[in-house]
């Protein structure tokens, strides 16, 4: 099998890589380029820490070849950062409600539960619920997390905080 | 990483994709990867070549003849929101909130589910469920399978292996026309334990049953159709508990296996209920407004 060279597009930059055609994107991004916030979990799509946004939309990295994801625009959670790597507002909301304990799936929960903010405004406690369903966490009881996204949702109902770079 | 090693190519069309299928021994089909990547990171498939199809096709669903035609590529979630699937196939609509999770429903299609062939696919049962059909392309053309002789067992259809589905087409939902689902799940997203989907037409007229039809996933080898004569008994019926005696008879007529999730008699009895919760839901949907299309359980 040859490596072959693609560009990714990654929280607005482009790299190039040579990958595998059997490397995922969880690969490429976490081994290739580095960035440990996307996270190697169960490998099967079900536990939430390799996500990232696709074009916008959550995604498992674990399930998408490499070579699929090029021409698209990944985003992890460095990508919702600000200037001088100031944190993105659901992020304080996280810090704030005590949502992350170990922190391993800290970025799933929050580029998820930042998806569903997006598409539905102020989403019930339930329909959160429903969102984070492939999103598991062994350390909160979840309880903090669920916390976390509606005060958040409930900042950028009233009109604050404006959302950081996306 | 994970995975074993393969080759990959992406397939710019279904006829480049069908001839490299034909070609190659050991290829699979890659649509939204859903199944099938989980299946080479367990190390569970071991194929030489990938043909990703996600470049293939372009089209959107549509509506022609009394057909809501899905592209096979739709993804989940364009079921779940699109305004033809909703208002044709709001069985379906309904179902996919059941598949998966989030990130499931934005990569998974419609085409590589029933490919798949899960025995507990809730866009399987809905298929038998509608009397859908799909269109599958092979190096002869193009045929057309009901989805009723699709499914061959646990995770195998009747498809020759140089064939690509490319179409699922399903009758439009009539006027008097009542559907539900129900699943049951330990935590949702899983796959399901039992899932039920009923339609139920009722005659102009009389409010008596015209047709009813039942398919169940999670209790055999393959989605399943409920014995037509013991669905078939409905028609004509007014009556509550013909609904409850029915789905009696369609849970005794189950062999549901046993496996770490449920043991078969449990299966059984859920078969029981949730078939009976499906018939009166489908008949009081299609009892109420006309188009029945939509509305909440």
């Amino acid at each position: 099998m040859n490596k072959r060279q693609i560009v990714l597009s990654v929280n607005g930059r482009d790299h190039e890589l040579w990958v595998l055609p059997s490397d995922t994107l969880l690969d490429a991004l976490h081994d290739e380029l580095g960035l440990a916030d996307v996270r190697y979990g169960c490998g099967e799509g079900v536990c939430g820490t390799c996500t990232v946004l696709l074009d916008g939309e959550p995604t498992s990295g674990c399930l998408i070849l490499a070579v699929q994801a090029a021409g698209h625009e990944v985003t992890t959670l460095r990508g919702l950062m600000g200037p001088g790597e100031a944190m993105h507002p659901l992020q304080e909301c996280f810090l704030r409600r005590g949502a992350a304990q170990c922190g391993f799936c800290t970025p799933g929960m929050v580029l998820t539960s930042l998806d569903l903010v997006r598409r539905r405004g102020r989403p019930s406690r339930e329909e959160i619920r429903y969102a984070l369903v492939g999103n598991l966490c062994r350390c909160t009881g979840y309880t903090k997390i669920l916390d976390a996204v509606e005060e958040y949702a409930d900042a950028v109902a009233a009109g604050s905080p404006p959302e950081a770079v996306s | 990483m994970v995975a074993p090693a393969f080759e990959y190519v992406a397939a710019g069309s279904y006829d480049e994709a069908v001839r490299v299928l034909a070609a190659t021994s050991e290829a699979k089909i890659l649509a939204g990867g859903q199944s099938l990547m989980p299946m080479l990171n367990l190390r569970l498939a071991h194929p030489e070549l990938l043909i990703d199809i996600n470049l293939a096709d372009q089209r959107q669903p549509s509506v022609d003849g009394g057909l809501l035609r899905l592209p096979a590529l739709t993804r989940h979630r364009v079921l779940l929101s699109h305004d033809l699937v909703r208002r044709h196939c709001p069985l379906l609509a309904e179902a996919v909130r059941h598949v998966g999770n989030v990130r499931v429903r934005n990569r998974g299609t419609v085409g590589g589910s029933l490919a798949h062939a899960d025995p507990t696919s809730e866009i399987g049962c809905c298929a038998l469920a509608t009397g859908a059909r799909v269109v599958a392309r092979g190096p002869d053309g193009d045929r057309t399978v009901p989805a009723s002789e699709l499914f061959a067992g646990y995770w195998t259809t009747t498809l020759a292996e140089s064939e690509i589905i490319t179409d699922v087409l399903i009758p439009v939902a009539r006027p008097r026309q009542g559907w539900s689902f129900h699943e049951m799940v330990r935590r949702t997203s899983d796959f399901a334990i039992v899932a039920v989907a009923a339609l139920i037409v009722l005659d102009e007229r009389t409010d008596t049953i015209a047709a009813a039809r039942v398919a169940l996933a999670g209790v055999a080898d393959r989605v399943i159709l409920a014995a037509p004569q013991l669905s078939g008994q409905l028609i004509g019926s007014t009556a509550d508990e013909d609904l409850g005696a029915a789905a009696d008879e369609i849970a005794a007529s189950l062999a549901p296996p046993d496996d770490v999730h449920a043991s078969g008699a449990y299966r059984r009895r859920l078969a029981r209920v949730l078939t009976a919760r499906a018939l009166r839901q489908a008949r009081a949907r299609a009892a109420g407004a006309a188009g029945a299309a939509g509305a909440a359980p």
